[in-house]
C-alpha cells in the first residue's frame, strides 16, 4: 500500500509540474464559463438563460474533452516508461506489476479528479454569482452531479488508455489507438446507433440498452435524466426512458466500465514480456 | 559456503529462437564476473533470468538459495542492484528527486539518498533535471540507483559503453570498492579494454551458447593464442631470432621486433635472446581479453565447450 501511495504522488507531482492540472482546469473553468454565458447565444442574446441549457452545454462539452484529456494522460503510463527503460528498471525493484499499474491509477486519477472539480467548481460558483434567476439549490445539485460522473467518465477512460499502453510497444502507437479508442466511443458509437434506430422503425425496445454499452452515453445519460426541463435537448439520448437509466443505475455501470478495462490491464500487463 | 548464483542447464526460448542454451554456472560470493559477446548473444538475457524478469524455458536457477521468479522474489530484489543498459531517468525530475522516489519503492531509508549521489559524483547536480545531465551523468545516476539498499549481487548491463574516460575510472572504481565489500558483481561489456584488471573470471557467450568460461589464465591456456615479445636491441638481433625458436611472425620497427611465439616457447626464447650482449630489452605481452574474446567469438562453433 506504500508502495502504491509512493507512485500515486510521483505521478500526481508530475501532474503539477508539467502542468496538466493546470491546464485541464483552466480550459474546463474557461469553456464552462464561455458556455453558460453565451449559452443564450443562439436565441440572439448574452447571458446566462437557463439551468437546463447550460447543464446539457456543459455535459456536452465534458462528453468530447473529458476523455481525450484522460486518454492523453494516460496513454504512455506502461509503454512510455517501456520506452525509456524505467520500466525494466521498476521491475527489478520489490514491487508488483499490479502494484505499480494501480498505484498510477491513483496518481492520474487524482489529477483529473482535482481539475475536475476545480474547473468545474470555478464555472458554478462564476453561474452562482453572476447569474439571476438561478435556483441555487438546484444549481448545487447539478454541478455535483456534472462533477462526480465526469469524475467516474475520466476514470473509465483512464482504464483504456492503460489497456492501450500495456498491449502496445511504442508510444506513437498508443496514442494513435488512444484517438481511435476517442473516435469510436465520442463519435462513430452514436452515429451508429442513429443509424440503427432509424433502421428498425418498429420494435427496437432493447436499443435503449444499447446506450450503455458507451460510457459517453451514460455519461449523458446521468446528467439529463436528472433534469425535466433538459429531455428537449437530450436528443438521442432521449430514447432511453426507463428506471435502468436512474443516475444510481448509470453510475454503477460506469464504476462497471472502469474495473472491467482496468482488470483487463492488469492481466495483460502480467503476462506483458519483457 | 552456497554459491550466490546457479545457472543448472538453463536454456531460454523465444518461440524457436534460443536465447541461451544449456548454461551451467556456479558464481560465489565476492566473485567479478565478465558476460562477453555479441549483441544478441544472450547477455541482457542471463541478467533477466538472474533477475527473475523472466523465467528459464528449461534448467533451474538459483538466486541466493532461491529462484528469482518465484515467491522469495521481493526479499532477493533488496539484496540486488540492477544497472540497465540505456536507461531514461525521469526528465522531469531532478537527479536528487528520481534516487530518493526509487529509494522509496525500493524501501530504503532515504538518508543514504544524499551521500549516494555525492559518492558517484553528482553532488553539484543533484537539484539539476535529468533533462540537462549528460551521457555520462546518467549512467552515474544509474549507478547510484543500484547502489541503493547496499545490494549483496550487482547487476550491470553495458555500463561503460558511452562514457568518457574519466567516468570509465570511476566506474571501475567503484566495482573495486564493491568487491573489497564482498558483493558479487556481474557485468556485461563489449568494451574490453581496461576491464582486465578488475575480473575474477569472463563468461564468453555466442549465441546463446556457453564459448568459454573461466578466469584470464585458464582462458589464454585454452586459446593456447601467441605470446607477443617485444625485443630491443642493436641489429644483431635479426640473427639472434633466426637461429633461435620458431616464431609465428616477427615484425620490425626501427630497434625493436615484436615476435609472436607459441608460449610454450616462451622460455627456450628468452634463454636464447638474453645470452647476448646485443638484447638491450625484452618485454613479454601475454594475450589480453580483447584477443582472447576475438578468438572465441571469430569461430564460435569449432571452440564450442558445454
Amino acid at each position: 500500500m506504500r508502495t502504491i501511495i509512493t507512485i500515486a504522488g510521483k505521478e500526481f507531482r508530475d501532474g503539477l509540474r508539467n502542468r496538466w492540472v493546470l491546464a485541464i482546469t483552466v480550459v474546463l473553468a474557461v469553456l464552462a464559463v464561455g458556455i453558460a454565458y453565451f449559452g443564450a447565444a443562439a436565441s440572439g442574446g448574452l447571458g446566462f438563460t437557463s439551468l437546463a441549457t447550460t447543464i446539457v452545454s456543459l455535459a456536452t462539452l465534458a462528453v468530447v474533452l473529458i476523455p481525450l484529456i484522460a486518454l492523453l494522460l494516460a496513454y504512455d503510463a506502461i509503454v512510455g516508461e517501456q520506452e525509456s527503460g524505467t520500466l525494466l528498471l521498476l521491475l527489478t525493484y520489490p514491487l508488483s506489476r499490479s502494484t505499480l499499474l494501480l498505484g498510477k491509477f491513483l496518481g492520474h486519477g487524482l489529477i483529473l479528479g482535482v481539475a475536475i472539480t476545480l474547473g468545474f467548481g470555478i464555472a458554478g460558483v462564476v453561474i452562482a454569482v453572476g447569474a439571476e434567476n438561478v435556483n441555487l439549490y438546484q444549481l448545487a445539485v447539478s454541478m455535483v452531479r456534472l462533477i462526480v460522473s465526469s469524475l467516474l467518465l475520466g476514470w473509465v477512460f483512464i482504464a483504456m488508455a492503460y489497456l492501450i499502453s500495456v498491449s502496445v510497444a511504442e508510444k506513437a502507437r498508443a496514442a494513435g489507438l488512444a484517438l481511435i479508442v476517442w473516435f469510436i466511443f465520442v463519435l462513430v458509437f452514436d452515429l451508429a446507433l442513429l443509424a440503427l434506430l432509424v433502421g428498425s422503425q418498429q420494435g427496437g425496445d432493447w436499443l435503449p440498452y444499447l446506450l450503455l454499452l458507451n460510457p459517453t452515453d451514460c455519461f449523458r445519460l446521468i446528467n439529463l435524466t436528472g433534469l425535466e426541463a433538459a429531455q428537449a435537448f437530450s436528443g438521442l439520448t432521449s430514447i432511453a426512458r426507463n428506471s435502468a437509466f436512474q443516475p444510481g443505475w448509470l453510475m454503477l455501470i460506469l464504476l462497471v466500465w472502469i474495473v472491467v478495462p482496468l482488470s483487463l490491464a492488469l492481466l495483460r500487463f502480467r503476462r506483458h514480456s519483457l | 559456503m552456497k554459491p550466490v548464483i546457479c545457472f543448472d542447464q538453463v536454456s531460454k526460448y523465444y518461440g524457436k529462437m534460443a536465447s541461451l542454451k544449456d548454461i551451467n554456472l556456479t558464481i560465489q560470493a565476492g566473485e567479478v564476473l565478465a558476460l562477453l559477446g555479441h549483441n544478441g548473444a544472450g547477455k541482457t538475457t542471463a541478467m533477466k533470468l538472474i533477475l527473475g524478469l523472466i523465467a528459464p524455458t528449461r534448467g533451474s536457477i538459483r538466486v541466493f538459495d532461491a529462484a528469482p521468479h518465484g515467491v522469495a522474489a521481493d526479499r532477493l530484489r533488496r539484496q540486488v542492484g540492477f544497472l540497465p543498459e540505456n536507461v531514461h531517468f525521469y526528465d522531469q525530475l531532478s537527479g536528487l528527486e528520481v534516487l530518493d522516489y526509487l529509494a522509496r519503492l525500493k524501501g530504503i531509508n532515504r538518508q543514504q539518498v544524499s551521500s549516494l549521489i555525492e559518492q558517484v559524483g553528482l553532488g553539484s547536480a543533484a537539484n539539476r533535471r535529468v533533462k540537462t545531465y549528460s551521457k555520462g551523468m546518467r549512467q552515474r545516476l544509474g549507478l547510484a540507483q543500484a547502489l541503493l539498499g547496499k545490494p549483496k549481487l550487482m547487476l550491470l548491463d553495458e555500463a561503460t559503453t558511452g562514457l568518457d574516460p574519466a567516468a570509465t575510472r570511476d566506474f571501475y572504481s567503484t566495482i573495486n570498492n564493491l568487491r573489497q565489500q564482498g558483493c558479487t558483481v556481474l557485468l556485461s561489456s563489449h568494451i574490453l579494454s581496461g576491464i582486465e584488471p578488475y575480473l575474477d573470471r569472463a563468461l564468453i557467450l555466442g549465441q546463446g551458447h556457453c564459448l568459454a568460461l573461466g578466469n584470464l589464465d585458464q582462458l589464454r591456456q585454452q586459446t593456447n593464442l601467441p605470446l607477443t615479445v617485444r625485443v630491443t636491441g642493436s641489429s644483431h638481433v635479426s640473427q639472434l631470432i633466426a637461429t633461435g625458436p620458431p616464431t609465428e611472425s616477427c615484425s620490425q620497427e626501427a630497434n625493436v621486433w615484436n615476435l609472436a611465439i607459441n608460449p610454450a616457447d616462451k622460455m627456450a626464447l628468452l634463454r636464447h635472446l638474453s645470452n647476448s650482449s646485443e638484447v638491450t630489452n625484452i618485454e613479454l605481452l601475454p594475450p589480453g581479453l580483447e584477443q582472447i574474446y576475438h578468438h572465441y567469438s571469430a569461430n564460435p562453433l569449432t571452440t564450442e565447450v558445454s
